[in-house]
């Protein structure tokens, strides 16, 4: 199973078999070094980032109580609806030289004030990153935080430990598995991200893989980049994988009705100061701005097409979130019946595919996709003797299999992490009762995962709505979707027309997040 | 189980669609793949398709996706015409095999031969010019000469510059290189990396808002997206100057468009692109986006004929293409991100 989303990280990999080493030693004498010290300095900010970010927001929504938390607890993830490019577009449209912020100020001081932050520096990349991608780890830890009982933190309460210390030494331990998971997913899409660093003009190793691409036209050049892009991130999964190898995480009866901990005064409405600040910056200024944009085109642009853009969205968004989800729980699934190393390797292998740059992932689909496509037109010109032409590229197939290789980590995530709460005994129990195969993960396994796999639906309908380079590559004629309107307006420049089917994605995504939270607030 | 349930309709709609497609596939058409975006290219289509009856069906996406499906699928390709927006990745599809030389009196009489491959492979369909924008209040325009001045000394600190990312600019140098030699073009590109009054920005337009709004004097950008800044804001203190007149003319590109090598349906295809360069098309294709038609009967639309009149740089742009790895090599040697 896990071979199948192996295929299109295989191809591109099998670039190796072609050299390039004039691609490499050009870039070796010229970029590279400063590449390489730019990408480690943003995945470190960005993972340094959504941790702090995202851990403390979902301690605060999860087990604290504050002015307006049952607000914040939903409305906290609500950013993962905008594309991270948008919200840097609109972020540089705000607050660079010629943006409104700056330009008041210098008509205000009559004079340039030295003093303003350069937006377009490392820090402003890892500023907007982190406020785009901070939901993965919020929405994984929060999970991890309402799953893991009130007992735990009362027994440390008992033993002496302050509320704090209970955080550090027992909820923060025991919530690992799910930070980590989530974490992994904001760097995987930091690395992979070639859109928000576009817009800041800031390079990473992402920017040498295009460049190879679209510049010194080397597909093969940039395919073994991202392969050895995709290398690194393995290892550092397995790392960590290793360091928590031998622990094992239970979980909580459920049904206890959790106390929170009330916050003082002061400390109330600084959390609530804290989700406030969080959300404005990373949701509602960028949809603000998104909005007065789309406005202003909506009377020229809007027409009847765009309700069949937002149906295909919504149709390819659904048909991959039942696919993913569905693979990620059997991978999870065969990983957990044989624990042995070589299955945890193939499935870290298998879920890699979201570190890939989308268009290098792209194409290594399409690749095998119109072999198979030549070979059945081959097949069917001997029996019919008439082309047929290409049979597969008008249907779904592709662009859903390419969805899946690509976000069968997201999927994955979640749904592993919930897998890891169900004890062995459990198993057994439920062999005692003379289950076993499918009649166990249907009966047992499947109503504890529940959490986990609408959070796993979640994040890939919403991640797949805004996906862009595959859907553009791998969709059938006069399929266009939401992302590809934003497209058709972005690469000629016009952000201003991206708004109106941006605002549309916005729309669509906060749907399945509503549907999310209410799932995840029946705990 | 509702998995199992769900996984079935999912089946019966892949089916489905499959046999929609299968069974559309039968009037006659011609099939694009296109990195000219939609509105760019769908009122000539319709155009075409009122005056022929012949459907034109397209899909729209990046040139380098756009090549590499066009490689992968072969000859069971569905494509008959690759539409571009430069010339570099005309000649790189060329290169690959994935086009087809097309004899056509009409192209060779519509197009200009600087316009269009010698190798009959493509042609080019719109004049996209870049030039010098200055603002209005900081220069006069007798401080411009050419894009290789910008190099001088007198411009340290007043110099905007869109990244070298962008093909226009790497197609820019690439001429440089061809007139002036490798050594000489780096040392220029140095000499305007030096004069950057801010790193380089990610659009021509934020280059353009730049220099009216001060940071910086003059940049280089490709006209239409001055005429859409001051379409929107009439008031802006920004001017085109157009370089290199004294010597071989302001550097163009194109938007182009071939015939794929394995096209099925090359006559219809080579009707459409004979009718997109004939009089009739070409000021719709240059006009929705302010751009220049290549036909050099057409004329442009008012708006941008406003901007004066020009030489343009006679170079072949097949050597926008030869030259374009080594292009972006020397930018990247010279520091210019």
């Amino acid at each position: 199973m896990a071979l199948l989303v192996l295929i299109p990280v295989g191809t591109v990999a099998s670039s190796f078999l072609v050299p390039a080493d004039d691609v490499w030693r050009h870039l070796a004498e010229t970029t590279l070094p400063g590449l390489l010290a730019n990408t480690f300095w943003l995945a470190l900010g960005v993972a340094g980032g959504t941790v702090s970010l995202g851990v403390g927001l979902a301690w605060l929504t999860a087990v604290c109580e504050f002015p307006g938390r049952r607000f914040f607890s939903w409305a906290l993830l609500l950013p993962l609806a905008i594309p991270a490019y948008v919200t840097a577009f609109v972020a540089l449209g705000l607050l660079d030289y010629t943006g409104p912020v700056q330009t008041a100020l210098r008509a205000w001081l009559g004079t340039d004030p030295g003093w303003f932050p350069d937006v377009r520096s490392r820090g402003g990349v890892i500023t907007v990153m982190v406020l785009a991608f901070y939901p993965y780890v919020y929405l994984l830890a929060r999970n991890a935080f309402l799953t893991q009982g009130r007992r735990s933190l009362e027994a440390a309460q008992s033993l002496g430990l302050t509320p704090r210390q209970g955080f550090l030494r027992v909820a923060l331990p025991m919530a690992r598995p799910w930070i980590a998971g989530g974490t992994m997913l904001a760097l995987m899409e930091t690395l992979s991200d070639f859109g928000t660093v576009a817009v800041f003009n800031y390079d990473t190793f992402t920017t040498a893989i295009y460049k190879a691409w679209f510049g010194m036209f080397s597909l093969t050049a940039a395919s073994q980049l991202a392969t050895l892009l995709v290398v690194i991130v393995l290892a550092t999964m397995l790392v960590e994988q290793r360091f928590r190898s031998r622990m094992r995480y239970a979980e909580a009866r459920q049904g206890q009705h959790m106390r929170r901990i009330a916050l003082s005064g002061g400390h109330a409405w600084l959390a609530a100061a804290l989700a406030s600040a969080t959300l404005f910056l990373s949701f509602l200024l960028p949809v603000t701005q998104l909005a007065i944009w789309a406005g202003g085109v909506f009377s020229q642009d809007f027409d009847r097409r765009y309700l069949e853009f937002f149906g295909h969205s919504l149709l390819l968004s659904l048909l991959a979130t039942l696919l993913v989800c569905g693979f990620a729980l059997l991978v999870t699934y065969a990983a957990r019946r044989h624990g042995d190393a070589l299955t945890r390797v193939a499935v870290r292998v298998a879920t890699i595919g979201y570190a890939l740059p989308g268009a290098v992932l792209a194409v290594g689909v399409f690749i095998p996709v119109a072999w198979l496509d030549n070979r059945l037109a081959d097949l069917a010109a001997a029996f019919l003797d008439s082309g047929s032409g290409l049979l597969l590229q008008g249907t779904l197939l592709a662009v859903l299999a390419a969805y899946t290789t690509r976000f069968l980590a997201v999927g994955h995530s979640p749904i592993d992490s919930a897998m890891q709460r169900i004890t062995g005994s459990i198993d057994e129990a439920a062999r005692g009762l003379g289950l076993s195969g499918w009649a166990m993960l249907r009966r047992v396994h499947l109503p504890m995962l529940r959490g986990g796999i609408f959070t796993a639906a979640a994040l890939v309908f919403v991640d797949v709505m805004k996906e862009m380079p595959i859907t553009l590559m791998t969709r059938p004629f006069g399929w266009d979707t939401l992302a590809v309107r934003i497209f058709e307006m972005t690469s000629e420049g016009a952000w201003e027309q991206a708004a109106l089917p941006a605002v549309a994605l916005v729309l669509a995504g906060l749907l399945p997040i509503m549907l999310l939270v209410r799932q995840t607030e029946r705990h | 189980m509702t998995t199992f349930r769900l996984t079935r309709v999912l089946i019966a709609i892949l089916c489905c669609t499959s046999l929609l497609a299968a069974t559309s596939a039968r009037a006659e058409q011609v099939v694009v793949y296109s990195a000219r975006i939609e509105q760019l290219i769908k009122p000539m289509f319709d155009a075409f398709t009122r005056e022929t009856g012949i459907e034109v069906k397209f899909v729209t996406d990046k040139e380098g996706a756009l090549l590499a499906r066009l490689k992968a699928e072969g000859r069971n390709t569905p494509a008959d015409m690759l539409i571009t927006s430069d010339a570099g990745n005309l000649w790189e599809a060329a290169r690959e095999g994935l086009l087809r030389p097309v004899e056509s009196e009409v192209l060779e009489s519509n197009i200009p031969a600087h316009l269009r491959d010698p190798g009959k492979q493509w042609f080019g369909l719109s004049v996209r010019a870049r030039t010098l924008v200055y603002n209005t209040q900081k220069v006069k325009p007798d401080e411009l000469s050419t894009y290789e001045a910008l190099a001088d000394p007198r411009w340290k600190g007043r110099l905007c510059l869109r990244t070298s990312k962008k093909v226009y600019n790497q197609s820019l140098v690439a001429v440089m290189i061809d007139e002036l030699g490798e050594a000489k073009t780096e040392q220029i590109v140095k000499g305007w990396v030096a004069n950057l009054a801010t790193d380089p920005l990610s659009d021509d337009t934020r280059a353009l808002e730049f220099v009216a709004a001060g940071k910086c004097d003059v940049t280089v950008v490709n006209t239409y997206y001055y005429g859409r800044l001051m379409e929107k804001t009439p008031s802006l203190p920004l001017a085109i100057f157009w370089p290199n007149q004294a010597g071989s003319g302001v550097h163009v590109n194109i938007s182009g468009a071939g015939i794929t090598r394995h096209a099925h349906a090359a006559p219809a295809a080579i009707r459409l692109l004979e009718f997109l360069s004939s009089e009739q098309a070409q000021n719709l294709f240059a006009d929705v986006n302010m751009e220049y038609p290549a036909n050099p009967r057409v004329a442009s639309a008012p708006a941008v004929a406003a901007w004066g009149g020009f030489k343009q740089n006679p170079i072949n742009l097949v050597r926008a293409g030869e030259l374009q790895t080594e292009a972006v090599k020397l930018m990247d040697r010279a520091g210019y991100r």
